[in-house]
């Protein structure tokens, strides 16, 4: 069975690679420190398991599951035990491994991986809106007690940060107390699209797509597999 | 106090005295960058982000042996995701001895 590692501490990628190396049939093939790189890599290979750090910077461990389009097994590891019920939804997740890992409990892990056969989870359906007509050209947002306008055509993306979003536009970025599921029901369809839980870009704005990725201005977005059938039947595909 | 020792490392280890170096060498090198970042962010009154740090620092606190400590940040980690700070200089003063702990490694 062959393996990669995503964490984005060495300690912790230190940690596993060495735990792999006392497992018979287990080879590292790579060890990456983000996401993104693992992303890249995985559109070229093959892989059997992942060992997937929950808490990473840009991307938490589940955003970086939604962008894969066949997920292979995934053991989580973290120091957070509150993911555990969340983690046992994805059906390609077979374990999840508090830190710091002991060898017992880590072999546990490769012996279920070994034997758990990975159905593809079912996609939720996407939630923006049906239809929209563009009547609006701006959107008024509440920052420091003042109601602040920004066009819609300048916006460029959207990022979920917890209990805000922040509106990131040409000249300036905002941070707003709200949600995307409240924003999204202020945007218009024909520019805006939530292509991943975290993030709606703004439609126009896209330099170009890289199998589960898009770059809008400086950002690599990721695409969730339940967004992206919605997001290639808007392109104008040649 | 409870003080940081080498025994889940010597434990992972289990006589492989290469590994054992290598990882020593990596927590030196991380650990004093990552409480530099959790003091800065403390200082900047950045607590959600202070809280992350936290979050990587458990993970060293439990590879240095630290049981309560481990147990210390969790709580601290959640405080701090509500903007409290009680626990600050009960986990900076665990921060302290893991410092000078892994310098005389």
């Amino acid at each position: 069975m062959n393996c990669i590692i995503i964490d984005d501490e060495a300690a912790a990628r230190t940690i596993v690679a060495h735990l792999c190396s006392q497992v018979d049939n287990l080879d590292v093939i790579e060890e990456f420190p983000n996401a993104i790189s693992a992303m890249k890599f995985l559109n070229r290979n093959d892989i059997d398991l992942i060992f997937l750090d929950l808490h990473m910077p840009d991307f938490s461990g589940f955003d970086f599951i939604e962008t894969l389009k066949n997920p292979p097994k995934i053991v989580l590891t973290t120091s957070d035990k509150n993911f555990a019920i969340e983690a046992f939804g994805y059906d390609c997740i077979v374990d999840y491994l508090l830190k710091p890992i002991t060898f017992t409990r880590f072999l546990k892990s490769v012996q279920k991986a070994q034997k758990e056969k990975v159905t593809p989870p079912v996609a939720p359906a996407p939630i923006l809106k049906e239809t929209t007509t563009l009547v609006e050209k701006e959107l008024y947002v509440n920052i420091d007690r003042r109601l602040v306008k920004i066009l819609f055509e300048d916006i460029y993306l959207i990022e979920a940060k917890g209990d805000y979003i922040l509106i990131k536009t040409e000249k300036k970025n905002y941070t707003v107390h709200s949600t995307l599921k409240k924003i999204v029901e202020k945007l218009p369809d024909a520019l805006f699209l939530k292509v991943h839980r975290s993030y709606i870009i703004n439609f126009k704005k896209i330099i170009d797509i890289e199998d589960n990725s898009v770059l809008i201005a400086k950002n690599v977005i990721p695409i969730s597999r339940s967004n992206r059938p919605e997001l290639m039947r808007r392109l104008n595909l040649l | 106090m409870e003080q940081p020792n080498l025994s889940y490392i010597n434990d992972l280890a289990a006589g492989d005295e290469v590994f054992k170096h290598k990882l020593i060498t990596v927590v030196k090198n991380e650990l004093p960058d990552e409480i530099e970042i959790y003091h800065s962010n403390m200082n900047s009154s950045a607590f959600a982000k202070a809280a992350q740090n936290v979050h990587k620092l458990k993970h060293k606190l439990g590879i240095l042996g630290l049981v309560a400590g481990y147990e210390t940040a969790i709580a601290y980690e959640e405080e701090l995701k509500l903007g409290k700070s009680s626990l600050k200089t009960e986990f900076e003063s665990i921060l302290v001895a893991c410092n000078h702990f892994i310098n005389d490694l």
